[in-house]
């Protein structure tokens, strides 16, 4: 199951254009899954800080949902975003690497209710945070 | 309000050519008025989300809608010099864009308070009466002390960058 898992996870990592545009990676422990965001140029927002530009956070967290509705829900095709409330609590420092996880807090027939927790160097720490909901797909 | 145009024209066009994620993205600047702004996020092969359709990235429709509303706030400001910070951001998908198709966004700042300005945005495809999603956001507004506006004119000459 942890084998089929993991590939669910690399075939979704490695299916979707802007996931590589992003440079997103995830490893996966057991059923846990943690999505990498390595710094890059391009993902800077703000130079002056320099941070991570606040779309690229509200993507990376949106991409983490789908990534553990993909890993949670392996026999369906790519989820529908229907809304997300991005939530953000201090910058994305444009020289750190970004981790994320989600937490699937419903996963119904159609629908599904997720959130989603970002941090840098320190886990306690979260720098944004997502809600969302997303529409399952057969 | 009046001759300010130029000057957001100035910063919009910034905002497109210097900040790093913008361009790689390809945003376009469309227009800027009072208050309000509108960009273009052109469809491309590798910002794709969904394979199977070939539809632009929800991820690059946040992006849009985010720096639209950046955009807006700097147009809502006036010339005292400030940066933004988001606070939060809300956003409604109603449809996937059309396949191969790129994604037009403006918004509104219908209010700015010495600390905090509230944004609307829609983005849509190709007809405006159709939109694939609304946004609505709260930024931060630092007002920057005439020390820190001097030494981020200086270091934008400098390296000729960095965003509002």
């Amino acid at each position: 199951m942890t084998a089929e898992a993991a590939q669910h996870l690399e075939a979704f990592l490695q299916r979707v254009p802007y996931i590589r545009f992003l440079g997103m990676q995830a490893e996966l422990a057991g059923d846990e899954m943690t999505a990498i965001l390595p710094p890059s140029e391009h993902l800077i927002g703000n130079t002056f800080i320099p941070a991570l530009h606040g779309g690229v956070i509200g993507a990376f967290l949106e991409m983490t949902a789908l990534a553990q509705l993909s890993v949670a829900e392996p026999a369906r095709r790519l989820p529908k975003t229907i809304d997300v409330t991005i939530e953000y609590l201090r910058p994305g420092r444009g020289g750190l690497t970004s981790y994320a996880r989600a937490d699937l807090r419903k996963v119904g027939r159609r629908i599904a209710n997720v959130h989603v927790e970002a941090w840098q160097e320190d886990r306690d720490k979260p720098f944004a945070a997502l809600r969302g909901h997303f529409l399952l797909r057969d | 309000m009046s001759e300010v145009p130029e000057v957001f024209r100035l910063i919009a066009e910034r905002m497109v050519e210097v900040t790093p994620q913008a361009k790689a993205l390809g945003l376009k600047f469309v227009s800027v008025a009072p208050a309000r702004g509108c960009l273009e996020a052109p469809w491309r092969e590798d910002l794709v989300g969904d394979p199977e359709t070939g539809v632009i990235a929800s991820g690059v429709v946040t992006t849009l809608l985010d720096h639209t509303c950046g955009l807006a706030m700097a147009a809502a400001a006036g010339a005292e010099p400030f940066s933004t910070a988001t606070l939060d951001l809300r956003i409604d998908y109603m449809r996937a864009a059309a396949p191969r198709t790129g994604v037009t966004c403006e918004a509104h700042c219908y209010k700015i308070t010495r600390s905090i300005g509230f944004v609307r945005a829609e983005a849509w495809d190709v007809d405006r009466s159709d939109l694939v999603a609304t946004a609505q956001a709260a930024f931060v507004v630092n007002r920057l002390t005439p020390e820190l506006a001097s030494a981020v004119a200086a270091r934008n000459a400098s390296l000729g960058g960095g965003e509002a």
